[in-house]
């Protein structure tokens, strides 16, 4: 997945390099709305996750196995922007690191994996969860939705950039189907294991999934014993005191 | 496990200790170097006759600061395993060209195809080889304070740190419980695994964000105002510059002959 250095032409580089400076200055104010003055510890935690479940092989079908990308997942879990920051850490982690993904086309890798895999995929999360009955299962359908719909969509977003400024004359469109295809298959991976993931955090800690906030507002009207059991709650005002 | 990046011996592993020159060189000055030099591969015209001649002056100069450095071809080598993936495209890409076609050992191939196939193959591995020296060279907290030196923006360089201290706790108890998980004689074979994998991701997740928020408190209760303390900068004259940018000049050295001569 991560565009290495000469796939494309420097006019293309730069412009994906503007386009994602453009999206992680962004990102970085939204996300002190996401996670308040939190926001390093909390938004480095979660990239650590990224990393760390980004190495987790699940088997896809007999013999062959595919990891997270994660872009959808972690929009749905911790916010849209704190996910840019944390996919954008992890980009130049493998970049400066491991040598994953070219050092010139980090932009392009943050504009494709950071900023169109979690767009795409938290928006289409955020649609369906508006049309489909609340609950648990409209929510993991709609994360499962926008997680499949993220990786082909980033994938074609390539094959246009390919086309823009691609070193290769190739035709497009034969591009555009065989990326999308394999990209496709790649989806289905993402979309199973999001909702594997998602559906268990959503079991054992609901508080914890941003995505599903509307639901836990609901269930607070209805008094019961159920947070009662849970050690003392995480104390959100007292970082401000303690400052 | 590993097998998705190849990460799987945690973030250190890169990280090849020594004293050698390299090592030496200010963080800050070494990524700016490294980028440069990319920059300048990248900038080589790819349908020029003189093309491979500039990729081999390219790679001759990587190697010889891998021997100043005191890296291993081997350790290079291994470096270039990330790239598999892309050496299927680079492959392809003769196939699937348009343009004047040629007969390579009975295969109808395009010229153009060809080109960009080597090119873009040559371009990758160089700039792979260039970061794993990069990243052999320099600790990854170094990297830290140099990308800060380099005006990243605070909050950014801030989520890099914790997230490169904390990445090989996290890394670990995934370790733990995938030691655990097979132990009990767990195997993930098909589909169905997911209903074990995914909890156990899950629980992953859970556990680095209550760690995020006890780390944050912690951290509140000894000071911390959103910036860490660094100590003074150390002031970097302009010989540790010149040496530090050796490597992208003499490359541009090569680009300036090749289109020159060529």
């Amino acid at each position: 997945m991560h565009v290495p250095d000469g796939y494309l032409d420097a006019a293309t580089t730069a412009g994906t390099a503007a386009v994602a400076a453009a999206g992680v200055a962004l990102a970085l104010r939204g996300a002190r709305r996401e996670l308040d003055e939190r926001t390093a510890p909390m938004a480095g935690l979660t990239a650590a996750f990224v990393f760390a479940v980004q190495m987790m092989n699940f088997p896809v079908a007999y013999g062959t196995s595919g990891h997270l990308i994660g872009g959808a997942l972690t929009a749905v879990l911790v916010g849209p922007w704190t996910a840019v920051l944390c996919m954008t850490v992890v980009l130049l982690v493998q970049a400066l690191v491991f040598a994953d993904g070219g050092l010139t086309a980090v932009g392009t890798n943050v504009t494709l994996m950071g900023l169109v895999a979690v767009g795409v995929g938290y928006g289409a999360f955020r649609l369906l969860r508006a049309v489909l009955p609340a609950g648990r299962t409209g929510l993991l359908a709609a994360a499962g939705v926008g997680a499949f719909l993220s990786v082909p969509v980033a994938a074609l977003v390539f094959v246009g950039l390919f086309g823009l400024g691609g070193v290769a004359d190739v035709s497009l469109g034969s591009v555009a189907v065989a990326m999308g295809g394999v990209h496709l298959l790649i989806g289905l991976g993402e979309a199973a294991i999001t909702v594997a993931v998602l559906g268990a955090v959503l079991a054992v800690r609901p508080d914890l999934v941003r995505g599903a906030r509307h639901l836990q507002r609901a269930t607070a009207l209805a008094p019961r014993s159920e947070t009662a059991g849970r050690p003392a709650a995480p104390a959100a005002p007292a970082p401000v005191e303690a400052r | 496990m590993g097998a998705g990046h190849g990460h799987g011996a945690g973030l250190a592993a890169m990280y090849v200790p020594g004293a050698s020159p390299v090592h030496r060189l200010e963080p800050h000055t070494k990524l700016v170097a490294v980028l440069a030099f990319a920059l300048v591969v990248v900038l080589t015209p790819v349908h020029a006759g003189w093309a491979p001649w500039a990729y081999a002056g390219f790679l001759s100069l990587l190697l010889g600061v891998a021997a100043v450095a005191g890296i291993r071809p081997g350790r290079l080598l291994r470096g270039l395993v990330v790239e598999v993936p892309f050496v299927f495209f680079a492959l392809l890409l003769p196939v699937v060209s348009r343009g004047p076609r040629t007969e390579v050992l009975g295969l109808s191939l395009s010229e153009s195809g060809l080109a960009a196939g080597g090119s873009i193959l040559a371009k990758a591995t160089l700039s792979v080889l260039a970061a794993t020296l990069l990243a052999a060279t320099t600790d990854p907290r170094a990297l830290l304070r140099g990308l800060d030196r380099l005006r990243l923006p605070a909050v950014l360089v801030q989520i890099l740190t914790f997230m490169i201290r904390y990445a090989d706790v996290v890394g670990g108890e995934l370790r733990r419980m995938k030691v655990a998980r097979e132990s009990r004689g767990f195997r993930a074979r098909r589909v169905g695994a997911l209903k074990v994998l995914g909890p156990a991701a899950g629980s992953l997740f859970i556990r680095s964000y209550e760690r995020g928020e006890r780390v944050h408190l912690a951290m509140l209760s000894r000071g911390y105002t959103g910036r860490l303390p660094t100590g003074p900068v150390a002031v970097v004259g302009p010989r540790s510059w010149a040496a530090a940018l050796s490597l992208p000049l003499a490359a541009a050295a090569v680009l300036g002959a090749g289109s020159l001569l060529g």
